[in-house]
């Protein structure tokens, strides 16, 4: 992975400095609540229901052994032991004091992390596929991309007000896991006839209030052009997107009223005074940073097929283990193994700091001392070997990360909620947790098969709720928690929206609308097909006919 | 009298900020005056005539491109900030500086904080009329915020890697 030289180490130390005298001053009454407000947003900062929340940033969701204990560390004495993996690929911790929180930023650049742009309306954190570098449906490794655009949005001084949220996200394998269409900026990175890489550009992509799938306005941008085309997409957003009502003022709404089409006349215009200026990146920055994500030294393997199916025979719980949470690798020998952190009973996403620690030690005993977390909420060790599944299934049962569910209806996306969140209409948590006691014969749920189920405890949509297969949505009637549920969204390559069944549900009544919902699939479902297949062949009606029936 | 930031250090203001409603008839000839930008559209030839130093200003929805032919007639271009969260100005001393050439004075005008200098300074902008009720020696020390930036901007022609590779 990445690791920083004297420049970015000092930059990211100087912004502790600047945030220490920023809280100093803001606790000393020199700054308004007003006037601390974007710039604690801008360190990931926010003041929430019960106290204060810190959003650490782990860019495109890498992270080291050693970066992980000291997120443990944090954890443990900065906080109630535990923290939470979000939707974007960051870590988030529920109970620090604001005054500890220069002295934690400070220990995080110990270890090259920070939470620069966590929060605030600017370029927040580049997002990609959980399996870069090591799926077999890979093009093109995102990581250097990843990181080229870090580095450029960091701190990009004309950026740091932008009229709200910015998102970018990268993909760079056939199959579409860093739902980048449902992002402000999404980068699919491509071939073109001649063998070049380049980008494919989607705009206005975007979940909250308006979800919108985003529309693609450039077809084949060269890969050197990237940073100057970003920048000409983000400048005509900062001078011409609304800044009258913060609902309205994503780049969604703007590249809509214009249409994209007329959207990319501008963008186009603007990047003829930037293309081939300075920001115009070169191979040798490309091979300086493509060098820190070359392959681990990777021993020559052969595919253990054998032996594995061997053990599946004998022992049905890894067999079902690693249907679900193991994926091929690359590289022979090798696979990719997903950590669960969506046990029954367990907030969607939450891990404590000793399975912190655990991971950190499983990481560097199993997969060269990384891990990746995904946008899905769980944890990867994205390079282990094959014959050491078996010993490691046996290791993540004793530390809680074995649920073989992951992509079935219990892999929840799940935000914090109205448990811990200001921002939420209503609780996501409880809700995750009665339907994964409604579903908990896990023959059933292998039966049922890929099901996303998002949870979102506002129209905020962290959990984003519209682009689950199954979407719940938490709103207010009148000061009671109500839960809105929509079906059909999907944040892969064929991405849509969800559409809503119909009126909210009482909290207590999810479980059995659920369960409906599923009955449904499964008497309509033709062998072998997903529910979201099923979804889009027979419509919604006979889901809403089900679902509403017994009230009528 | 006003202090403002100039050249990275604290001056006496010199310069008569007119206000949107500001018309030609109350001008003395020969105050320095910034106007806004409805004046010098409408009356820019009379303005030219006077002896006094001539600048304008831009509120957050004006755009520079109504003035980018005329902008040798200025001495000091002041862009102005409603609320220090509105970041359109920040393009708009980038396009001056980086598209435009404009070689005189660029100043933030309004809702200016320290927070927001070393960034107003990276897109170009070289003097800062600060809040008045907050002390500008106080925002000088901003200016220093950060040692080092990765982005290519009005400061500094060449992105970081250009010269971490050289």
């Amino acid at each position: 992975m990445y690791v920083y030289d004297s420049y970015d180490q000092r930059i990211v130390e100087d912004r502790v400095k600047q945030f220490r005298d920023q809280t100093r001053r803001y606790l000393a009454g020199e700054l308004s609540d007003e006037e601390f407000r974007p710039l604690r947003l801008q360190n990931g900062l926010y003041i929430q229901r019960y106290a204060p929340m810190l959003r650490i940033a782990v860019p495109y969701g890498l992270l080291s052994s050693r970066q992980v204990r000291k997120l443990a560390q944090i954890a443990r004495d900065y906080d109630k032991g535990y923290a939470h993996i979000s939707t974007r690929q960051n870590v988030q911790l529920n109970w620090p004091d604001l005054e500890d929180v220069p002295d934690i930023l400070a220990e995080l650049a110990t270890v090259q992390m920070h939470a620069i742009q966590t929060s605030g309306n600017c370029i927040r954190n580049t997002t990609t596929d959980q399996f870069a570098g090591v799926a077999r449906d890979e093009v093109i490794d995102p990581r250097p991309w990843c990181e080229l655009i870090r580095q450029w949005s960091t701190f990009h001084p004309e950026f740091a007000h932008l009229p709200r949220k910015f998102k970018i996200a990268v993909n760079g394998a056939a199959q579409d896991r860093a739902a980048i269409e449902v992002h402000d900026i999404g980068l699919e990175a491509v071939k073109n006839a001649a063998g070049e890489l380049g980008f494919r550009v989607s705009v206005g992509g975007g979940l909250g209030r308006t979800p919108i799938v985003g529309s693609f306005i450039n077809e084949f941008l060269p890969w050197q052009h990237l940073l100057s085309y970003l920048e000409a997409i983000i400048r005509v957003y900062n001078r011409y997107g609304r800044r009258d009502n913060k609902f309205k003022a994503r780049i969604k709404i703007l590249v809509k009223a214009l249409t994209p089409e007329v959207f990319a006349e501008r963008v186009d215009a603007e990047w003829t005074h930037l293309k081939d200026g300075p920001t115009t990146l070169d191979d040798a920055e490309v091979q300086r940073v493509a060098q820190f994500f070359v392959d681990p030294d990777y021993r020559a393997l052969v595919d253990e097929n054998e032996r594995l199916e061997g053990l599946d025979r004998e022992h049905p719980g890894f067999a079902r283990w690693r249907s679900r949470n193991v994926v091929l690798h690359k590289k022979p020998g090798y696979a990719a193994v997903t950590l669960s952190l969506k046990p029954t009973g367990v907030a969607p996403g939450d891990v404590t700091d000793k399975q912190l620690d655990v991971i950190a030690d499983l990481a560097d005993r199993y997969s060269f001392g990384e891990v990746r977390n995904s946008h899905n909420q769980n944890i990867i060790l994205a390079d282990v070997e094959q014959q050491s599944l078996f010993d490691l299934w046996n290791e993540l049962r004793e530390n809680g990360f074995a649920s073989p569910n992951i992509g079935l209806l219990t892999d929840m996306i799940c935000c914090p909620g109205g448990d811990f969140c200001s921002l939420a209409n209503a609780k996501s948590i409880p809700v995750a947790e009665s339907i994964q006691r409604r579903f908990d014969n896990l023959d059933y749920l292998f039966d049922l098969g890929d099901i996303d189920l998002n949870i979102s405890g506002c129209m905020n949509a962290c959990g984003h709720h519209h682009v689950g297969h199954i979407g719940i949505l938490g709103v207010d009637k009148k000061g009671q928690e109500f839960y809105q549920v929509s079906l059909g969204g999907s944040s892969a390559r064929d991405a849509s929206l969800g559409q809503i069944l119909g009126p909210s549900f009482a909290q207590d009544d999810m479980p059995d609308v659920i369960g409906k919902v599923i009955d449904v699939y499964v008497e309509r479902r033709t062998e072998e097909e997903r529910f979201i297949d099923t979804f889009r062949r027979i419509g919604i009606d006979p889901f809403k006919e089900r679902v509403y029936a017994a009230n009528h | 009298m006003q202090r403002i930031i100039k050249n990275d250090q604290v001056v006496d203001e010199s310069w008569h900020l007119l206000p949107k409603d500001a018309d030609l008839a109350t001008l003395s000839n020969s105050d320095d005056v910034i106007v806004p930008l409805s004046l010098w559209l409408e009356h820019g030839h009379a303005l030219r005539a006077r002896d006094g130093g001539l600048g304008v200003w831009l509120d957050a929805g004006e755009e520079i491109e109504e003035i980018a032919e005329q902008l040798d007639r200025f001495q000091v271009i002041a862009l102005n900030f409603p609320v220090f969260t509105d970041g359109r100005h920040f393009s708009t001393a980038r396009l001056l500086r980086e598209r435009y050439g404009y070689k005189g004075e660029v100043r933030a005008i309004g809702d200016v904080l320290r927070d927001q200098l070393f960034f107003m300074k990276r897109c170009g902008f070289d003097a800062y009329a600060v809040r008045p009720d907050r002390d500008p020696y106080d925002a000088l020390q901003s200016l220093q915020d950060f040692s080092d930036s990765y982005q290519a901007a009005a400061d500094q022609p060449l992105p970081l890697f250009r010269r971490r590779n050289a």
